[in-house]
C-alpha cells in the first residue's frame, strides 16, 4: 500500500466531509421531528392516526433505502408537469433535497419506533405518581415522561444516527459529490481502489467516533441517577491496622 | 477426521476437479461488459447482453478459438476488478487513453467515435454553433480549443450530465469546467432520464450512445447539436482492456481485431447496431 498516496487521497476527500454531515445532520434532525409526530399518532388511540403512522413505518422501513433515494430522484422526475404545477419542482429539481428527503423519511420511520419504545419504557408507577400529586398533563410530560423516554431511547438513537451518517454515501447515486462521491471519482482517475476505498472508510470510522463519543457524553449527562456517589474526601485512618 | 486429513483430500479432489478442465484444448476467456451502454453493450428485454460488442466479442473468441463468457459489470469499477482477476478482458466501449494505459494495456483499437452534445430543441442551447463539424483534440488542439470557447458562451451556468469514469468526464473536467455545472453519472441511462426531467441542460457522451438516445421516442423533442470532438482527452478509439501482465491475451486479441478489421466484421456489426460506419481507420 502506498501511503503517501492515501496521503493525497485523504486530502481529496474530506472536501466531501462538509456534504456528508451536513447530510447525515440535517436528515438526522428534521427525522427525529417528524419521528416525534409519527411517535405521538401512535399513541394518540385515534385509530386513523395509528394506522397512518403504522403504514408509514411499515412501508419506509421495509424497503431498501437504495430504492427509495431511486424512487424519489428518478422516479418523480417522470412526473415533472405534475409537480411543477404544484410549484414543488424547483424541490425535487435539485439532488441535494431529493437525497435529504430521502434520507429524513426513511430515518423518521426507525426513530419513531425508537421514541414509541422509550416512551412506552416510562414506568407507570411513576406517571402514576405524578398524578396524584396533580400534576397536568404538559408538565407531567415535560417533567417526568420526556426525560425518562429519552434516557430509555438514547442507545437505540445512537445507532440510528450512526447508521444515517455511513447511509449518507447513497446519495453519491445521485450524483451528490459526498465523501463516496468524491472516492469514486478518485478511483476512476487513479484506478486504485483499495487505498481509496480504506481512506473512505477511515472517514467514516473518524465521524461516528466523534458520533458516539458526543452520544455517549449526553447519556452520562442524562443519567446521574446511575453513576456512583462522589467518594468521600477524606479517607479514615484505620485502614492502615489492615 | 483430523483438519490435516480433510485439508488433504479437499486438495486432491481440488486437483482431479481441475484436471479434465486443465487438459482441454479451448481456453476460457472471461469478458467484462457494462450492459448499459446502448447501443454498444446493453441488457435487452429478456435479460440477455445485446449489442455491437456482445457481437463483436463472440466473433473474436471465435477467430481465438477461445470460449467466451461475457458478464456485465459496473463501469465505474471495471478497471479495478480487471486487475483483481474478476475476468480477463473488458470490451465496454472503453476508449484507450494515455490515463487508463497507466492502468492496464489494450488491443488495438476496434472502433473510434466522435463524442456529442444532446439537448432539447426548444432550449437556448439548440443554438449551439458548429453543428455537425468534427475537431481533433489530438491533431489539431488550437482549433478544438477555438470551437470549444465558441461554444462557451452559451454553455455558461448550465448544467451538463456526463457518465463518471469516462473520457466524456475527463473532457468536460478540462474543457467545460468553471464554465458550465457537471454532475457525474453512474450510467447514461441515468444522465438521459435526468435530460428528460429537466435536471441538466445538455449531455455529453459518445455520439454513438446519444443515437441510440434521441431513437427512443421520450427524446423526440431533442436533438445533437455543436460540433464533434475525438482525439486527445477522448483517447485513441476503442479497444480491448487487458491487465498488463497478460501479453500473450493482448497478442491474441489484437490478430482477432486486425483480422475482423480487415475481412469487414466489424464494418457489417457497425451498420448493424449504429446505423454507421465507426470502424478505426488506421
Amino acid at each position: 500500500m502506498d501511503f503517501a498516496f492515501m496521503g493525497q487521497a485523504f486530502m481529496t476527500l474530506i472536501a466531501g466531509i462538509p456534504l456528508t454531515l451536513q447530510l447525515a445532520f440535517s436528515s438526522v434532525a428534521l427525522g427525529a421531528v417528524l419521528a416525534l409526530v409519527l411517535a405521538a399518532m401512535r399513541q394518540s388511540g385515534i385509530l386513523p392516526l395509528d394506522w397512518f403512522a403504522r403504514g408509514y413505518v411499515f412501508v419506509f422501513r421495509g424497503t431498501p433505502l437504495l430504492v427509495q433515494v431511486f424512487l424519489i430522484y428518478y422516479g418523480l422526475g417522470q412526473f415533472r408537469p405534475t409537480l411543477q404545477e404544484w410549484g414543488l419542482w424547483t424541490f425535487f429539481r435539485e439532488p441535494y433535497w431529493c437525497a435529504l428527503t430521502a434520507l429524513t423519511l426513511n430515518t423518521a420511520a426507525y426513530a419513531s419506533e425508537i421514541i414509541r419504545g422509550g416512551l412506552q419504557s416510562v414506568p407507570h408507577g411513576q406517571v402514576e405518581a405524578a398524578r396524584a400529586c396533580g400534576m397536568p398533563r404538559g408538565l407531567l410530560f415535560r417533567r417526568i415522561v420526556f426525560p425518562i423516554a429519552v434516557r430509555q431511547a438514547l442507545p437505540g438513537y445512537s445507532n440510528e444516527i450512526i447508521l444515517m451518517v455511513k447511509a449518507t454515501s447513497l446519495a453519491s447515486i445521485i450524483t451528490m459529490m459526498e465523501v463516496t462521491g468524491l472516492a469514486h471519482k478518485l478511483i476512476s482517475q487513479t484506478f486504485r481502489a483499495i487505498e481509496v476505498f480504506v481512506v473512505a472508510g477511515a472517514i467514516y470510522l473518524l465521524l461516528n467516533f466523534a458520533v458516539t463519543r458526543i452520544v455517549m457524553a449526553v447519556e452520562h449527562w442524562l443519567s446521574p441517577h446511575l453513576r456512583p456517589p462522589p467518594t468521600p474526601i477524606a479517607t479514615p485512618p484505620e485502614a492502615a491496622h489492615v | 477426521m483430523t483438519i490435516a486429513k480433510f485439508v488433504g483430500l479437499a486438495l486432491v479432489a481440488g486437483l482431479l476437479g481441475a484436471g479434465p478442465a486443465g487438459a482441454q484444448a479451448q481456453k476460457t476467456v472471461r469478458i467484462a461488459t457494462e450492459g448499459a451502454y446502448e447501443p454498444w453493450n446493453f441488457t435487452g428485454a429478456g435479460g440477455q447482453l445485446q449489442g455491437f460488442e456482445i457481437d463483436l466479442a463472440n466473433d473474436l473468441c471465435r477467430r481465438m478459438n477461445a470460449k467466451c463468457e461475457i458478464s456485465a459489470q459496473d463501469w465505474d469499477g471495471i478497471i479495478p476488478s480487471l486487475q483483481a482477476g474478476k475476468f480477463d478482458a473488458i470490451m465496454a466501449g472503453m476508449s484507450i487513453t494515455e490515463e487508463r494505459e497507466k492502468a492496464i494495456q489494450f488491443s488495438r483499437a476496434y472502433a473510434n467515435a466522435p463524442n456529442g452534445l444532446v439537448v432539447e430543441k426548444t432550449s437556448a442551447l439548440a443554438k449551439m454553433p458548429l453543428t455537425g463539424e468534427r475537431f481533433d483534440l489530438g491533431r489539431d488542439e488550437a482549433g478544438a480549443r477555438k470551437a470549444i470557447e465558441q461554444m462557451k458562451p452559451l454553455l455558461k451556468g448550465k448544467t451538463v450530465g456526463v457518465q463518471g469514469s469516462t473520457t466524456h468526464a475527463a473532457f468536460a473536467e478540462k474543457y467545460l469546467k468553471g464554465t458550465a455545472e457537471i454532475r457525474e453519472y453512474k450510467s447514461t441511462e441515468a444522465h438521459d432520464l435526468d435530460l428528460a426531467a429537466g435536471r441538466v441542460d445538455a449531455i455529453l457522451a459518445d455520439s454513438t450512445a446519444l443515437q441510440g438516445t434521441l431513437k427512443k421516442p421520450e427524446f423526440k423533442g431533442y436533438a445533437m447539436v455543436g460540433p464533434n470532438f475525438n482525439g486527445g482527452v477522448l483517447g485513441r478509439g476503442v479497444g480491448v482492456g487487458l491487465r498488463k501482465a497478460d501479453a500473450e491475451l493482448k497478442g491474441q486479441f489484437d490478430k482477432a481485431v486486425q483480422e475482423a478489421v480487415a475481412d469487414g466484421t466489424v464494418k457489417t456489426l457497425s451498420e448493424k447496431w449504429f446505423g454507421l460506419d465507426i470502424t478505426p481507420r488506421s
